[in-house]
């Protein structure tokens, strides 16, 4: 094979090889993908053994610790549906009442368990710039 | 507005000002027909272009060279990658010295008697 | 005041716009004068813009809350050393801090060019100005640093206290300044070619700007993940978190385009591929800078509303666009000269570790952005999480330490295969003392983490046995002893020695990386006093409670109001090895609905970590107090009634009391890493190499190289 022969073959199998990679890593990310849910979607659509991204808002008076599990409630952002989750793991600083959190969860007879260190607390709008007259209080 | 603040946002567009359009100034000071002078000590690109080539290809040679005493390279090898090196150095000089410019060190060589 | 810092806006925003017309013109007529006076467009940006920094920083330190910045991230209560930092802890204010520091390095980098390359720096300049104006007009139109209120509140809303840690003030600054370091390489990359010359003079420059933006943005990324690790109550260093992402894909992009950028200078070749990365590069930094500010992406630090959203698509759009564009058009200059001569030498092995570091880059790029790739292409939102990332980085960082420990022995050009065969026996050996050693100390079940002590092995065996080669060699030519010639091999192959230093800092970072991560032992558990628990080979005994009120400053120096913690004691079979004294802060919250002695502790609670550092394994540790016992809330129900605010802090001091003395049990997260100080070690020998490979070497060194070369390069014609 001359020179320039081997060179092509060279490149097409490199292309291919990493053409073949690009979509194993593109396979796998959708098929373990967790979607990211309110809770009223998280209703109507968990199924057993998936995992979730459960996205909203922590309501007022739902959280509460039994040893190393830490209980609360998720709602939706304007409000409606709200979720317990039963959570072990991590507890993020600006975890609290009102704010806004991302937990992994995964749908469990009768309840809804958090995967473990996957709680997340939205900081109050660190990058937000507000209006004259309104303030941001932690 | 107070008054710091409008004279400090005069000063601050003075010096702007200033820095700014010296360039300017200096070439209507010489006129147009010395517009070359600003530049003239400088390389020109293609020199300049040259002279970096020449420098990346000394390099070459040294690691070379380098190569060849930490091992990696046996002396049939090294010959011959030196020897294709100097040669595309030596292109290069000819090129700088077709260009008008000097190599470092000519001058001392040649007092010392090359 | 604040009416100096709009005016020194919009002063930049006209600067901006002067500078890049006259850039254009200069270097399309090739009057030099308008360069000259567009590079100095940006010498006076950077005036104008210390200016208004500094009209802001004295704001911050003169607690002037008519300005709104300072009204919403300072407080009178904030400590000196935050109320400095607070500078850049909002959106405007970082705007600034970006701006800023854009001017001071794009003035520098315009500087040490500006007697050559004067066509190409021209446009680069026009690039940067225009990434400047880019930057100045949002804050002009969309968040303004000096927006003031009237009448003047009396006090601020504070600086959050999530942020009140020392590594607040350092890792914004190294940060920002790696992203626009990395622009400046972009717009010489823009201008070479606009002005049709990728060549030489424009590696010559490009590799001192593009070291220079790797090695802040490496600092930046690792300065984050330190933070994160040491000050934060998490316990991690890195979560594969979108922003953390965001900062290393273009340090990776980087680091490919300093290896590639040295086979374009051997053999002329990859020029595409090399501007291509560099314009890639740039782009991601950019990318970078807008994921923190845009909410597209949850992420624990990226949140507030899409304000900004809308012009940073636009502008990358535009740089993407601009970058296709223009390599597409300049394709016929960009053709390669050479092609590598053979498969077995070093640009191989370069080309090899690009490739792993673009596809390290891809993975990551596609984890982080999944979420909008997936809403776009199923039309559901998903997330992939750091199980989905390890999964691939893992394998392609072992490559890649394995490929650095092979490229030493390769020679240049072509190598001879039985000395390359020879040369690898050595480092082989090591590595394979290493695994057996490893298994034989009955460490076995984590497969990746042995496979990357080893490879780590192969490295050090491979660069010493080149140090020490190299030493020899320089000791035959010169008879010094052998100290001496090994810093003269050093000192006059800075490069090469230089950069094989950065590589041992490579894998010792990694090893950090993989002992404790594989290697770690955690536990979150509840204790009370005198109780005690095991992590790892380490027993914890929870001794006594700690509590400080501080109405002003606290031990920490962080401003809350009480503190409350444990004193642990650390034990190993038996042998007292540390005190830790983890404790959580309570702030202000400012809000009176919370009562006169409920505000004063209702605000952000925050955990200061614990840390018995050590060369072998970190002992870690947080609390998370129970503050919420009926007994301590009767004390702040009854505060609450019964006094007024400005006594109301008589009433911490009955709180601390009473928890001192009846402490409920706490909440304690607990974590054994091994080896965790070598990452910051081998970061540390990555800068140290990194310097001293780009050190330059004294003029007088380089003339006396010149002349040698060129006399003998005179003797090789002779002898052909």
């Amino acid at each position: 094979m001359n020179p320039a022969r081997k060179r092509t073959v060279r490149l097409v199998v490199a292309l291919s090889a990493a053409v073949a990679l690009a979509s194993a890593l593109i396979y796998t990310s959708f098929s373990v993908a967790s979607p990211a849910l309110s809770p009223s979607q998280l209703v109507r659509q968990a199924q057993p053994g998936r995992s979730y991204q459960l996205t909203g808002t922590v309501v007022d008076g739902s959280v509460h610790r039994q040893g190393s599990e830490l209980d609360f409630s998720v709602e939706d952002r304007v409000g409606g549906t709200a979720i317990p989750v039963a959570y072990t793991g991590t507890v993020p600083d600006p975890f609290r009442e009102g704010r806004e959190v991302i937990v992994t969860v995964q749908k469990h007879p009768g309840r809804f368990v958090g995967i473990r260190d996957s709680l997340i607390t939205k900081c109050p709008s660190k990058y937000k710039s507000a209006p004259a007259g309104e303030k941001q209080n932690y | 507005m107070e008054i710091l603040t409008i004279v400090l946002a005069l000063a601050l567009l003075a010096v702007v000002i200033g820095v700014i359009s010296a360039p300017l100034r200096g070439a209507a000071k010489r006129g147009a027909t010395d517009g070359d002078r600003s530049h003239g000590s400088d390389p020109s690109p293609e020199l300049s272009e040259l002279e970096a080539a020449r420098e990346a290809k000394y390099r070459e040679i040294r690691d070379a060279e380098l190569d060849f005493r930490t091992g990696k390279l046996s002396p049939e090898d090294y010959e011959a990658i030196d020897g294709a090196l100097r040669a595309e150095a030596l292109e290069i000089l000819e090129r700088i010295a077709r260009a008008g410019g000097e190599a470092p060190g000519v001058e001392n060589s040649a007092a010392r008697g090359g | 005041m604040a009416d100096l810092g709009r005016i020194c806006l919009l002063l930049a925003l006209l600067v901006c716009v002067y500078g890049i017309g006259a850039s254009v013109y200069g270097a399309r007529s090739g009057r030099v004068e308008f360069s000259d006076s567009g590079r100095r467009a940006v010498y006076a940006l950077a005036i104008i813009l210390t200016v208004a920094f500094a009209v802001l920083e004295i704001a911050f330190l003169r607690d002037d809350f008519a300005f709104n910045t300072v009204a919403d991230t300072s407080s009178r209560t904030t400590p000196a050393f935050y109320r400095a930092a607070a500078v850049w802890s909002s959106q405007e204010g970082s705007l600034l801090l970006w701006a800023w520091l854009l001017s001071l390095w794009s003035s520098l980098a315009l500087f040490l060019v500006r007697r050559r390359m004067r066509e190409v720096a021209a446009y680069a300049t026009a690039v940067l100005l225009g990434f400047g104006a880019f930057f100045i007009a949002l804050m002009i139109f969309y968040a303004t640093p000096f927006a003031t209120t009237s009448p003047t509140p009396a006090e601020g809303v504070g600086l959050d206290p999530l942020l009140r840690f020392p590594t607040m003030m350092i890792h914004p600054p190294m940060l920002y300044s790696g992203y626009t370091l990395c622009t400046i390489p972009f717009a010489f990359a823009m201008g070479a070619l606009l002005a049709r010359r990728v060549d030489a003079d424009w590696i010559r420059a490009t590799r001192r700007f593009a070291f220079a933006a790797w090695l802040f943005l490496g600092v930046g990324i690792l300065l984050g993940a330190r933070w994160s690790y040491a000050e934060l109550g998490w316990g991690g260093y890195w979560g594969w978190d979108a922003v953390e992402n965001a900062s290393l894909m273009p340090w990776l992009t980087g680091t490919a385009f300093l290896h590639s950028l040295m086979i374009q200078e051997k053999r002329g070749m990859l020029k595409v591929w090399n501007v291509s990365l560099v314009l890639a590069t740039g782009t991601l930094a950019i990318m970078g800078t807008f994921l923190v500010r845009s909410g597209i992406l949850n992420s624990i630090h990226a949140f507030g509303g899409a304000t900004l959203g809308v012009p940073f698509v636009t502008l990358i759009a535009v740089l993407i666009a601009g970058s296709i564009y223009l390599v597409v058009s300049r394709r016929e200059m960009l053709r390669s000269e050479h092609r590598i001569d053979s498969l077995l030498s070093r640009e191989s092995i370069f080309l090899a570790n690009n490739v792993v570091l673009v596809g390290l880059c891809f993975v990551i790029f596609w984890g982080t952005y999944f979420p909008l790739i997936s809403e776009a292409l199923t039309g559901h939102e998903a997330s992939v999480g750091p199980p989905w990332f390890d999964r691939y980085t893992v394998p392609l960082a072992l490559l890649l330490v394995l490929l650095s420990g092979i490229g030493p022995v390769i020679a240049w050009r072509r190598a001879t295969l039985a000395n390359a065969r020879r040369n690898l026996v050595a480092p082989t050996l090591v590595a394979l003392i290493a695994l057996v050693s490893l298994l034989g100390a009955g460490l076995s079940g984590k497969p990746f983490a042995i496979a990357m002590f080893c490879c780590a092995a192969f490295v050090l065996g491979s660069i010493g046995q080149e140090f020490f080669r190299g030493a020899r060699a320089r000791r035959a030519m010169s008879g010094e002893p052998a100290p001496v010639a090994l810093l003269a091999l050093v000192r006059r192959n800075r490069r090469r020695y230089g950069g094989y230093i950065v590589h041992v800092g490579i894998a010792v970072l990694f090893v950090g990386v993989a002992a404790s991560s594989s290697f770690q032992h955690a536990s979150e558990v509840g204790l009370s006093p005198g109780k005690s628990t095991h992590v790892g080979a380490y027993k914890v005994t929870y001794v006594r409670p700690t509590a400080t009120v501080t109405p002003r400053n606290d031990v920490a120096h962080t401003g809350s109001t009480l503190s409350l913690g444990a004193l642990l004691d650390v034990s190993k079979r038996g042998h007292h090895v540390a005190t830790l004294r983890p404790s959580q802060g309570y702030y202000d919250s400012g809000e009176p609905s919370q009562g006169s002695v409920g505000h004063l502790i209702g605000g952000q609670a925050v955990s200061h970590i614990s840390m018995s550092g050590g060369v072998t394994r970190d002992v870690w540790t947080a609390i998370a107090p129970n503050i919420s016992t009926p007994a301590l809330q009767r004390i702040v129900t009854v505060g609450n009634r019964t006094l007024p605010p400005d006594e109301a802090e008589v009433a911490i001091g009955f709180l601390a009391r009473a928890y001192l003395k009846d402490p409920p049990p706490a909440q304690f997260h607990l974590i054994v890493s091994p080896l965790v100080m070598w990452i910051w070690i081998g970061g540390a020998i990555v800068f140290g190499g990194g310097l001293i490979a780009i050190w330059p070497a004294p003029s007088a060194v380089r003339r006396r190289v010149a002349m040698r070369s060129r006399a003998r390069a005179a003797h090789g014609l002779a002898r052909a």
